[in-house]
Formats: C-alpha cells, sequence, structure tokens
C-alpha cells in the first residue's frame, strides 16, 4: 500500500502505579496507520483500549517509546502544543456525547474553532454546515438537554470535524444507544471514511467490527491481533 | 487533585479583543445557566459595596452638615459667651445682692480690643428672653441685642428684607429682624415685612426675615450651662439694635422662677472677635482668656474657637473614614471568600467541562482566562448592583429620615473597582486549579 502513515507508535508503554503494583495498560505496541484507515478496536474490559485511545489522541502521554504523529514526535511536546494539536488535527467522540450543556447545537460545534482562533462569522457558517450534515439543520438552536442520546451523539460527531482533523477517534461512541441510533451513528462514520476521513473507534460489538477494514484486538496492553480485510457495505 | 499540583499560570499574550468579548459571552452564559447560585454568590459583594458606598454618604453628610455649621461661625471669628457660673464660690456674695451679676463686660470688650493684636471686628449682643406679640399671637423667644455687622461676620443670610443699618442702630430706631422660624410661628397667614411686633411695652418694626441656623457653639458644650435657655425657644429670635435693646430693657433680667424672683445682671451675653488672619485664632483666644481670666475669679465665661473645631471636626471624621474602611474591608474580603468558595466548588463541578475544552484544543492558559472572566464577572455584576443599592439607599435615608447625605462621584467607582479586584485576587486561584488538571483525568470525571 502507498498511502502515507499518519500515526506510528514504536515500543509505547503506559505504566500505572497502584500501590506496589505496577500495571502495564500498554506494553510494548509497534502499530502503523495510514490516511484512510478505517480501524475497530476490541479486546476485553481493562485490555487497554481506552488507554490506547487516549495516548493516541495527545489526551495522555505513554510512559516510554515514541508516538510520530503526522511526523511530529508527540512524546517530547508540551501542554500548549499539545491542546493545539489535538484541537486542530485530531476529533474526538465520547460514549457519554460530552457536549457543554450551557451551549447550544451550533455553539457546541464551534468550540474547537474557537480555540482555534477562527472568526465568529466563518466558524457559524461552518458550523452551520456540519449541523446540516449530520442532520441536525432543524435543532441548530436546542440544548443538550432538549436532545436525544442519538441527536447528541452527531453534534459530538459534527464538534470532532469542525477544524477538518486528521484522525478521528472514538471511544464506545455507540455505547450508550439502542441499535437504531447507533446503526445511524456507524453511517455517519461509513461515509466519512468513504469521503477519506481516517477514523479509529472502540467496540465491544463484533457486528460493528465487521464493517471495518482493519480491527485490532488489544488484551492486557498488547496487541493480539491486527488484520486487515475485505468489506461489503 | 491536590493544591500543589496547581501548575498553571496566567498568561495575558493570548487575549485578542474578540476571544475576549467571546469569553465575556460565555462567562455570562455559564453564569446565567447557574442564576440562583450565582445571585447568591455575588450577593456578598453586592451587600458589601452598597453598604460601603451608602456609610459614606450618612458618614459624609454628618460630618457636612458639622463642618457647615462651623464654618458659618466664621474661620477667623472667637466667640466669647457669659456663661450662669456653676461652682458655689459666689453663693455669699448672691445673699449679699439680690441681683446675681455675671458675664462679659464692656470693660472686657475695651481690653481686648486695646491688648490683643490683630483684633479687627468686634461684635456684642445681649439677649432678653420673653414673649413676643404679633395681635393676638404670642410666641416664647429671645431678643437679641447686637450690630449692624452680625450677619456678615457669622455668615448669616436674610431671605427677606434686610438687617438694621448703623445708622438705625446709632438713632436707637425701634427696628428688629426675625428668624424664618419665628416668623412662621408669630405670623401664620400674615407676611410679616412692615408690621409690628411688641415684647413687653416696646413695639418694633420687623424690616426682613433672617434664615434659621444651628447654633454650633453648643457642639462641644456639654455641661448645658449656655446662657441661653435651650428648649423650644432654641432659633427663636428678634434681631435689634443693641442700643435700643438697652435703652427699652436695661441691664437686669429679672425671672420669675418657681416662687421666687431671681435677677440677673448681664452686660453682654455674647462677643465674636475677629481677627485678621485665622492662623491667628489661637493666639488670640489664648491672650483672651488671660485677660479675662484677670478680670473674673468665676468661670462666668465661655471661649469658642470655631477653628479648633473644626479641626477637631476633621480629625473625628478621619478616625470615622479609618473604622469605616476597615468595616468595608472586612466585608468585601468576606464576600471575595465566598466567591472564591464557591468558583472552587464550580470548578469541581465542572471538570468534566474543563476535559471536554482542554480535549478541543483549549490551552491551560485558555481555561484560566474563562473561569477568571467568570469570577471577575460574578464579583463586577454583584459590584454592579451593589452601586446601585448604595446610590439609592442614601437616598432613601434623606428622604424619610431627613438625614443629609453625600454620595461623593468617586465612592460608587471606587467601590465598584474593588469588587473587580476581588473578582481577580479571588478568582486566581480557582481558576489555576481548574487548568492544572490533566485533559484524561478531567474527562474521566463523573
Ligand atoms: N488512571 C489510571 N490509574 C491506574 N490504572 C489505570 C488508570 N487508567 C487505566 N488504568 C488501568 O489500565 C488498564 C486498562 O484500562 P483501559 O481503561 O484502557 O481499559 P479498556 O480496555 O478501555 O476497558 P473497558 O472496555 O472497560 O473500557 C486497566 O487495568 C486499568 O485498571
Ligand atoms: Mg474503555
Amino acid at each position: 500500500m502507498s498511502r502515507e502513515t499518519i500515526i506510528e507508535l514504536q515500543n509505547v508503554e503506559k505504566h500505572y502505579q497502584m500501590g506496589p503494583d505496577l500495571v502495564k495498560a500498554l506494553n510494548c505496541i509497534n502499530l502503523k496507520i495510514y490516511a484512510g484507515d478505517y480501524i475497530s478496536i476490541l479486546g476485553p474490559s481493562g485490555g487497554g483500549k481506552s488507554t490506547l485511545l487516549n495516548v493516541l489522541g495527545c489526551l495522555d502521554q505513554p510512559t516510554l517509546g515514541t508516538y510520530l504523529l503526522e511526523g511530529h514526535d508527540v512524546s517530547s511536546m508540551d501542554d500548549d502544543d499539545l491542546s493545539q494539536i489535538r484541537g486542530k488535527r485530531l476529533g474526538f467522540i465520547f460514549q457519554s456525547y460530552n457536549l457543554i450543556q450551557q451551549l447550544d447545537v451550533l455553539e457546541n460545534i464551534e468550540v474547537p474553532m474557537f480555540y482555534r482562533g477562527v472568526t465568529e462569522a466563518d466558524s457559524r457558517e461552518v458550523a452551520a454546515h456540519l449541523a446540516e450534515k449530520v442532520g441536525l439543520g432543524k435543532r441548530m438552536h436546542h440544548k443538550p438537554t432538549e436532545l436525544s442520546g442519538g441527536q447528541q451523539q452527531r453534534v459530538a460527531i459534527a464538534r470532532a470535524l469542525a477544524n477538518d482533523p486528521a484522525v478521528i477517534l472514538a471511544d464506545e461512541a455507540t455505547g450508550n444507544l439502542d441499535s437504531k441510533s447507533g446503526g445511524d451513528i456507524l453511517q455517519i462514520f461509513d461515509e466519512l471514511n468513504e469521503e477519506g476521513k481516517t477514523l479509529i473507534m472502540i467496540t465491544h460489538d463484533e457486528g460493528m467490527a465487521d464493517r471495518t477494514p482493519r480491527v485490532i484486538r488489544l488484551k492486557d496492553g498488547q496487541i493480539v491481533h491486527d488484520e486487515r480485510k475485505e468489506v461489503f457495505r | 487533585m491536590r493544591p500543589e499540583d496547581v501548575g498553571a499560570t496566567l498568561n495575558l499574550r493570548g487575549l485578542t479583543p474578540w476571544r475576549l468579548k467571546r469569553s465575556i459571552i460565555l462567562g455570562f452564559k455559564s453564569i446565567w445557566m447557574r442564576k440562583l447560585r450565582s445571585l447568591l454568590t455575588a450577593l456578598g459583594i453586592v451587600f458589601g459595596v452598597c453598604s460601603v458606598i451608602s456609610m459614606l454618604a450618612i458618614g459624609e453628610g454628618a460630618s457636612y452638615e458639622a463642618q457647615q455649621q462651623i464654618k458659618d461661625l466664621g474661620s477667623q471669628n472667637i466667640i466669647i459667651q457669659s456663661v450662669k457660673p456653676t461652682n458655689n464660690s459666689s453663693a455669699g456674695e448672691q445673699t449679699r445682692s439680690l441681683v446675681l451679676e455675671y458675664g462679659l463686660t464692656l470693660r472686657d470688650l475695651i481690653q481686648i480690643q486695646a491688648t490683643v493684636p490683630g483684633v479687627n471686628v468686634v461684635v456684642p449682643n445681649r439677649r432678653i428672653k420673653d414673649f413676643i406679640w404679633f395681635q393676638s399671637n404670642s410666641v416664647d423667644a429671645t431678643a437679641v441685642g447686637t450690630v449692624a455687622w452680625y450677619p456678615e461676620m457669622r455668615s448669616r443670610k436674610m431671605v427677606k428684607g434686610r438687617f438694621f443699618t448703623q445708622v438705625e442702630s446709632d438713632s436707637r430706631t425701634n427696628v428688629c429682624v426675625l428668624t424664618q422660624k419665628l416668623a412662621k410661628q408669630l405670623f401664620p397667614l400674615h407676611s410679616p415685612v412692615g408690621k409690628t411686633v411688641r415684647m413687653r411695652t416696646s413695639y418694633f418694626r420687623v424690616i426682613g426675615i433672617m434664615e434659621d441656623q444651628v447654633d454650633a457653639t453648643k457642639v462641644d458644650d456639654s455641661s448645658g450651662t449656655n446662657p441661653i435657655e435651650s428648649g423650644s425657644g432654641e432659633g427663636l429670635e428678634m434681631f435689634i439694635p443693641i442700643t435700643v435693646l438697652k435703652d427699652h430693657f436695661g441691664d437686669v433680667l429679672i425671672k420669675y422662677r418657681s416662687g421666687s424672683f431671681e435677677a440677673e445682671k448681664v452686660e453682654l451675653h455674647e462677643v465674636t472677635v475677629q481677627v485678621e488672619h485665622s492662623d491667628q485664632v489661637v493666639a488670640s483666644s489664648k491672650a483672651i482668656k488671660s485677660i479675662l481670666d484677670r478680670n473674673h475669679t468665676d468661670q462666668d465665661y465661655k471661649i469658642t474657637v470655631p477653628l479648633e473645631l473644626l479641626k477637631r471636626a476633621e480629625r473625628t471624621k478621619q478616625i470615622f473614614n479609618i473604622v469605616l474602611g476597615s468595616i468595608a474591608a472586612i466585608s468585601l474580603i468576606v464576600g471575595g471568600i465566598g466567591i472564591m468558595n464557591i468558583m472552587l466548588a464550580t470548578v469541581t463541578e465542572r471538570t468534566r467541562e474543563i476535559g471536554i475544552r482542554r480535549a478541543l484544543g483549549a490551552k491551560k492558559n485558555d481555561i484560566v482566562l474563562q473561569f477568571l472572566i467568570e469570577t471577575i464577572l460574578l464579583s463586577g455584576i454583584g459590584g454592579l448592583i451593589g452601586v446601585g443599592l448604595g446610590i439609592s439607599i442614601p437616598q432613601l435615608i434623606s428622604h424619610f429620615a431627613g438625614m443629609k447625605t453625600i454620595i461623593q462621584f468617586w465612592a460608587p467607582t471606587v467601590a465598584f473597582s474593588i469588587s473587580v479586584l476581588i473578582g481577580i485576587v479571588f478568582g486566581i486561584y480557582p481558576a489555576l486549579r481548574a487548568a492544572a488538571m490533566s485533559p484524561v483525568d478531567a474527562l474521566r470525571h463523573e
């Protein structure tokens, strides 16, 4: 394959000191992710999925090893640079939506653009466009409490797309949703990947993993399985 | 999270105007979302600021009135009053002579004028207390015999007509000037100027009305031995030329008290001495005292120096301001601690929001600014409400309690600035704590 490498992990480890025990939440991870990848991460509870995603998302720093994001060594960056990278190059989608309660749909989508320094008029326009794209064109001025779970998660997707990131990271994005709304969310993910976005999602559902061309399985902090397959949608 | 985790710092470099504007809007949204709590939080500042402004206004009003009264007495003046002696050393004398003789005499006056340098003008006056009649209407008042330049010396203004002249005094014309209070009681229906009033058997034509004034020589008079009986008759005065008073009423005042007659002889009840410069008054008053001490064995006079009263009033005001300032500072600090307490709780409560924002690209500094702006808005809004209340309460007090209040232009400004300052001082620590959390920990927070 001749696609460009977006992410490269070299011998990455994440350790937690729990009293006398050292927990290796990530144990010698080597991983390459390419532009346009669509990846499911599976594994037993406590296997290190969230830890891996937090490291990939620059929310957490690895204890050991090197993390290259688009060729930049993230493991040696300071807090301000990491914030900037999170805002500009990464998009997050969480299990519990994580919208800001005092802001309406448009304002929530605008948050990453605010921190990037986009002018108000421009960010308004982009936010409105994204709200349309995820099917919330008629809900732009609703507060999160006035939306269903599926709708809230779609706002979160629009927000993750706001700064046109290199990678979208989703930690059990459908975990709190019924199968219908969850299916809608996955539908959006599929479409985003078809448009060329790189997506990495954690899931517990083997059925969902069947939709993605690449599946990574984690157990006890190690990658036990990394396969690529043909998918028919 | 432990306090030592606070590794964040405040940096204002990235704060562009549009960013500030949007942060302020965001701050308002967060405050509005928790309306009741925000209001309760700001209440400490509201009351602090409000009480500072109104206490200052009341204090300023009170001291202004006192100072005005003292100033009306004249800063170049020394006021000497006759006082009925209270000590019993003269008791033997009193049994010998039926007439109690005390107080200032013309001889004192002449000596003062001859020996104390810089004495310019002297205003003597004598008083007689009796009923003043107009037709069938009578008022228990005081006739004050004085000289033509009395109003000028004691800064009393005429509201109608004029004061009597030197010529009228020399020619012993029966004219009089009434205080506003007396005029009102004696002439409830008529216009007094031009009418004739009577005291005992003498008639006087009213030529003017003089504005009322509070007698500030009583400011430090705790003994109550003022020669003019105070009480309901206070301020009810009829001014006539001193020459006329002497001609018509003589030197001896006779009073009928509890079954026996009591006679007093007082030549002068009050003398106002004016010196050339106000910095001479203290020295001159000492010189006058030594002269009078030689002439009077009884303590039958009292010297009032308005300038000294003024200085004393200013000192009192300073002390008052210091006490007031401390109370204000304490109440504002308490308000600030209240705000800090709530902001710390808010930071904990909004840990997740902080995590979300950090994940979406907010730097530590953005978080610090957001919480700091929110605290400043909160205390600033509290300050504004406090200024509003602080301006209206003194007006209500003036209106309903009749007390004079003065709001100085700087008081609301300073009080408001302090409330904003409190927002900064007490907001910085919660804001730094908010920013110090690691994004993963913040996101994991329930
Ligand atoms: N902050 C932490 N402190 C200590 N140990 C931690 C911390 N975060 C994670 N761990 C440990 O790291 C291991 C991996 O946790 P992680 O959250 O990545 O699992 P997961 O695969 O996401 O599980 P789940 O499917 O339940 O979400 C676990 O054993 C967990 O106890
Ligand atoms: Mg997890």
